[in-house]
């Protein structure tokens, strides 16, 4: 028997219960991911992309099918393993930067260590790297709403890594940001793929940012209908 | 894990400085009136159990007149029924341990220059012991002195005051109703009585004397009441109807027909005056809490807006390994803090306004520490209380929902 993957998902469903009745919206979706992949998510809107980085993130659970990470069948573990998955091997980075607006870029990147009680110098300490690494040293003090939107997702990037993980999801990480900051941005989760072997699996609707990937995935209606190389003809039908 | 969360708590308080500080005055408002009300309830009947004690224990008053009648009273001690003898023969009972005849009338008592009216009371040496009254300078007056109606004084602090003003009054002659009388001890202070006299403002004499040589008698022989005191608590009941059937005897009365005297229980009525002040206490503590609970739901009320507005950083924290837990103390400590710095001011305002009410109205107040410590917990309980329900919404919110929220 082969070695399991990272991520194995199989005969994913996820619906909504509405009022309307039920929304399907992932319908037998499956997929592998190896880890130290570099994995872009495209697809039209509505297809289901977010909802299935929200499965993928531990932060929902699919209606039917089963999604293993790391060996760890998600849908069996209780809701403490699951902030724990989120804590320790997951991290996010999504469209909005999503920062506590009242606390400073220091205390932004050390929260997800205070949850893993982890000691007031180790998280100064480690925070402090982590700004470090995305160039942004010496803000620590600064409040959110003082700086560019571009810097504002490398502090989210540096909060997403100050706790190690080996799976980052980005949810249309550079949806808010210009060209220039963008290819910036891109940059950075390129480097941690390559240099540090971290999971990568990022949703775009952009062409250019899917190129940063090496594999492409594209959804159509909760539904995976390309899985393979990054060709330009698929991403190219992406805009509306 | 709790000092970055104070952090946070206090960040998220600061970011809406009023909103904190109204939410704390409910706090305040509440525990400042609890303490205040308990101060103030407590004072009192600190001064009901002070003049209780100075009553003296056991005590029956005998008193002229018949009880009542089919509900009509007639006239207490209008005729003296009761004797000198009556009050000797009591005293030879064996539930009883001290009797005292009164002969109370007011006089006018002079010194020098200084003059003042005050209470007269004739009696014999057992008053001092039924009443429980020591003597701060000279000695008392004697049974001889009451055999052969002697013009001997003892003084109470605010007549000494009246008159002496710093002087030592014992050996000296005053004049009461113009008769001159040697000033033999002074009374010990005793404070006010239940029903708010000044027990000091008062002269002590032989009842001999006063019978007849200060007031005079129509009736020769008798007294206005007798002061009878039982020799343990147990007996009062057993002292109560040997004195009725003693009396009923020595008055003649036939079975059936009312008595022409009344035997009240002093303890039993300082009893019930002790009970109504403690009961008093507890009701203006009640109606404090009420305030305490309104402050309460303030608590709740503010800290359900923040739940709904911080929905968002909720669902940040969660997404990055907040659990149930953490979310849920993070809230559940702000409450706290809310309520326990709430609850710290309140006790100063509470204090205060206990100080001020006893400086400028000469109120008596009792704070205690139990009753601080008291408003402290319940303080926290409250927090912890109100808190707890928006606190566990936080948790519980989903974290995808919360995240999508604007
Ligand atoms: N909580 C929900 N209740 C009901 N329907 C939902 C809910 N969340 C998402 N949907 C629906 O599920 C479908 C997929 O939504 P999803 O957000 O996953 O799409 P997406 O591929 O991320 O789109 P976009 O590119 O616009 O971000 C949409 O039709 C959406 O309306
Ligand atoms: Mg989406």
């Amino acid at each position: 028997m082969a070695e399991q993957a990272f991520i194995v998902v199989e005969h994913l469903y996820k619906q909504y219960e509405t009022a309307a009745g039920p929304v399907p919206v992932l319908k037998d979706v499956n997929l592998r991911i190896e880890a130290r992949e570099f994995m872009a998510l495209m697809g039209p809107s509505g297809s289901g992309k977010s909802t299935f980085m929200n499965i993928l993130g531990c932060l929902d659970l699919p209606t039917g099918g089963s999604y293993v990470l790391n060996g760890q069948d998600v849908g069996k573990l209780g809701k403490d393993r699951l902030a724990h998955l989120r804590n320790e091997v997951i991290g996010f980075v999504f469209q909005g930067f999503n920062l506590l607006p009242r606390a400073n870029l220091l205390d932004n990147v050390a929260l997800p260590l205070v949850y893993c009680r982890v000691a007031k110098d180790e998280r100064v300490r480690r925070a402090g790297e982590m700004l470090e690494k995305v160039g942004l040293g010496g803000y620590g003090n600064s409040m959110p709403n003082r700086i560019s939107g571009g810097q504002q997702q490398r502090v989210a990037i540096a909060r997403a890594l100050v706790n190690r993980p080996r799976l980052i999801l980005a949810d249309e990480p550079t949806g808010n940001l210009d060209t220039k900051t963008s290819a910036e941005i891109m940059n950075i989760f390129a480097r941690l793929n390559a240099e540090e072997g971290i999971t990568i699996v990022l949703v775009t609707h952009e062409p250019d940012i899917a190129a940063y990937a090496k594999r492409l995935v594209r959804f159509v209606d909760g539904r995976v209908t390309h899985d393979g190389a990054v060709l330009r003809e698929v991403m190219m039908d992406e805009q509306p | 894990m709790i000092a970055p969360m104070l952090r946070e708590a206090w960040y998220a308080m600061r970011a809406n400085r009023l909103r904190t500080f109204l939410t704390m005055l409910g706090m305040m408002i509440g525990v400042g009136a609890v303490v205040l009300m308990t101060a103030i309830g407590q004072g009192a009947q600190f001064v009901v159990d002070q003049s209780i004690a100075s009553m003296g224990s056991n005590l029956f008053i005998v008193l002229s007149g018949s009880t009542t009648s089919g509900g009509v009273r007639t006239g207490s001690g209008a005729v003296p029924t009761l004797t000198m003898a009556d009050a000797e023969a009591i005293a030879g009972l064996p539930a009883i341990s001290a009797v005292a005849p009164n002969q109370p009338g007011t006089a006018q008592v002079v010194y020098g220059p200084n003059n003042w009216s005050t209470r007269v009371t004739g009696t014999t040496p057992s008053y001092l012991e039924v009443r429980d009254w020591s003597l701060s300078a000279g000695y008392p007056f004697t049974d001889s002195d009451v055999r052969f109606a002697t013009r001997v004084a003892l003084l109470g602090q605010t007549v000494v005051r009246n008159l002496f003003g710093d002087e030592d009054p014992v050996g000296k002659t005053i004049r009461i109703q113009q008769s001159p009388f040697v000033v033999v001890g002074v009374l010990a202070a005793k404070g006010q009585s239940l029903n708010g006299q000044d027990q000091d403002d008062t002269i002590l004499i032989p009842i001999t004397t006063a019978q007849r040589k200060v007031f005079g008698s129509q009736f020769p022989g008798t007294v206005r009441f007798i002061m009878a005191q039982a020799t343990s608590p147990q007996s009062m009941p057993a002292a109560q109807q040997e004195m009725t059937q003693l009396l009923r005897q020595r008055h003649h009365i036939r079975a059936g027909a009312d008595s022409d005297f009344d035997i009240r229980n002093l303890t039993a009525v300082a009893n019930t005056a002790a009970e109504t002040s403690r009961v008093m206490t507890l009701m203006l503590g009640a109606i404090a809490s009420i305030s305490l609970l309104v402050g309460g739901i303030g608590i709740m009320n503010i800290m359900l807006v923040s739940v709904t507005e911080r929905t968002r950083e909720i669902g940040i924290r969660v997404a990055i390994g907040a659990r149930e837990r953490d979310i849920r103390l993070q809230f559940l400590l702000e409450a706290i803090i809310i309520s326990v710095s709430g609850c710290f001011i309140g006790v100063l305002i509470g204090v205060g306004g206990a100080v001020l009410a006893n400086l400028v109205a000469q109120m008596a107040v009792v704070i205690t520490g139990a009753s601080i410590l008291l408003a402290f917990l319940v303080a926290a309980g409250v927090g912890v209380f109100f808190g707890f329900y928006p606190a566990n919404k936080a948790a519980r919110l989903s974290p995808i929902e919360a995240l999508r929220y604007q």
